[in-house]
């Protein structure tokens, strides 16, 4: 993948580092949009499930979880459900820009995960999971990134498809019969909410330790002192 | 690149992302309330672009049928609001050549559709009923209703009121239902008559109907609508 790379000098101490554009303008914007866009979906999607927290009947009811409402959004099931049906647009706008535009650049190329990336896969889990040592970085993105990207981005093309099986099962019915009907929809539509959450999680606890540099270069695109070979 | 010409490189990047900040007028109360109105009249319009006159609403066999016992009750005040049905009328106004008060004998005469249709609440439940009736549209037919006005309003006994989209009223599944599993239609669950609209949600399918009006405008949308629910909510 060709990035952009260049030293900085700094002005006082004249000390050179080395820095790469990592992440284009489409991307960032699109990355920041979709986390509100996210926040916002799963907060109102919380509120909406307490309205009838259960996958079973409704006669007799039994309830799965008691969803606090201080982490729902929207207040009631009508308010909730503006704001789901508002932001899903967001939402859905943000991923498509983002896909059209790694499509075109050609940007994907140092995100996607391929096959030829699974034998990167088990030394980046040691590493992480198992004090193994650390295998050296040869791109912007290891095997693990990869896949947990690759992963966030099949999660969200799921949420949208699920909901639109809820939303629409009877104009969609061809999409809500292969998940097995609204029923299951509702269901699968929510577990790829917690599969997503799982990823941000993980992601979050990431970007913490990897530091501000690292933080920083989805704001501004440049990466300072890339731990990665540049060119 | 010195130092202080990076730093005036990536601070227009950074500013370059102000446009985020604008997604925090959704956080302003007094621009909250007109924006998500305005989210949702753009789902509703969506919505209306996605309904397929011709495509039905998938039915079921007898066997997938949720029990009548487990088939909830759902009013908005009262689950029973004493109908009079010997006395009990439909009143037909608005954009119709045949006005006036039709009875249920009136209703029946016309051909009967049964089907198993699944009936989804807004809040997320979801049964599978048997539902039998006259096809709306072979009733506003008869009835002379201009078929390119936009809406129907519907009065209920309960002071419940709907509004429905003609091209939903057209709707070959969408029933002026007076039986479920083959009985007439229970008190409870809006006799003597009530819609039966398996491509929309709860809501819509107003119980205990009393008039039913042929309009280009809505003074109100309905019950819920007019406190924020979708109005066009279509499955």
């Amino acid at each position: 993948m060709a990035t952009q790379a260049i030293s900085v000098e700094d002005a006082r101490t004249g000390e050179i580092t080395e820095a790469v554009y990592e992440h284009p303008f489409i991307v960032r914007i699109c990355h920041w949009v979709n986390a509100v866009a996210l926040f916002v979906m799963v907060g109102s999607g919380m509120q909406i499930f307490r309205a009838f927290p259960s996958f079973g009947a409704k006669i007799p009811q039994h309830d799965l979880l008691n969803w606090p409402k201080a982490f729902a959004i929207g207040g009631w099931l009508g308010g909730a459900l503006q704001w789901h049906l508002t932001f899903m647009w967001i939402y859905m706008a943000s991923g498509l820009v983002y896909l059209g535009y790694q499509v075109v650049s050609g940007n994907y190329k140092q995100v996607l995960f391929t096959p030829r990336d699974i034998p990167g896969l088990w030394p980046m889990i040691r590493h992480y999971f198992f004090f193994g040592p650390k295998p050296p970085a040869t791109e912007a993105y290891n095997a693990l990134q990869k896949q947990a990207y690759t992963s966030a981005v099949i999660l969200g093309i799921l949420s949208v498809l699920t909901g639109f099986a809820v939303w629409k099962p009877m104009q969609f019915s061809w999409l809500a019969a292969m998940m097995g009907g609204f029923h299951w929809a509702r269901i699968l539509h929510f577990i790829v909410m917690w599969a997503t959450l799982a990823f941000l999680f993980g992601h979050v606890v990431m970007v913490v330790l990897h530091g501000w540099n690292n933080f920083v270069s989805m704001l501004v695109g440049w990466k300072k002192d890339p731990e990665y070979p540049v060119e | 690149m010195d130092k202080n010409k990076f730093k005036s490189v990536t601070r227009r990047e950074l500013l370059k992302l102000t446009p985020v900040i604008a997604l925090g007028a959704f956080a302003v109360p007094k621009l909250r309330e007109p924006l998500l109105k305005a989210g949702l009249g753009f789902s509703d319009w969506a919505s209306g672009l996605m309904f397929r006159s011709g495509h039905l609403a998938t039915t079921f066999e007898n066997a997938e049928l949720t029990p009548f016992e487990k088939f909830p009750i759902n009013g908005y005040d009262v689950e029973d609001p004493e109908v009079d049905l010997d006395k009990w009328r439909l009143n037909v106004t608005g954009a119709v050549q045949k006005r006036g008060e039709y009875t249920l004998a009136q209703i029946q005469s016309f051909p009967k559709q049964m089907q198993n249709t699944r009936h989804v609440c807004v809040e997320g439940w979801d049964v599978i009923g048997n539902f039998g009736g006259t096809r709306l549209s072979d009733f506003l037919k008869s009835v002379g209703a201009d078929t390119t006005a936009r809406f129907l309003t519907m009065q209920c006994a309960d002071d419940y009121y709907e509004s429905l989209d003609m091209a939903t009223a057209l709707h070959p599944q969408t029933l002026l239902c007076y039986e479920m599993y083959g009985q007439p239609i229970t008190r409870k669950h809006g006799a003597p008559v009530r819609l039966n609209i398996p491509t929309k949600v709860g809501y819509k399918q107003a119980k205990y109907l009393t008039d039913l009006k042929v309009t280009n405008v809505l003074d109100k949308v309905g019950y819920w609508e007019d406190q924020g629910y979708s109005e066009f909510y279509g499955l």
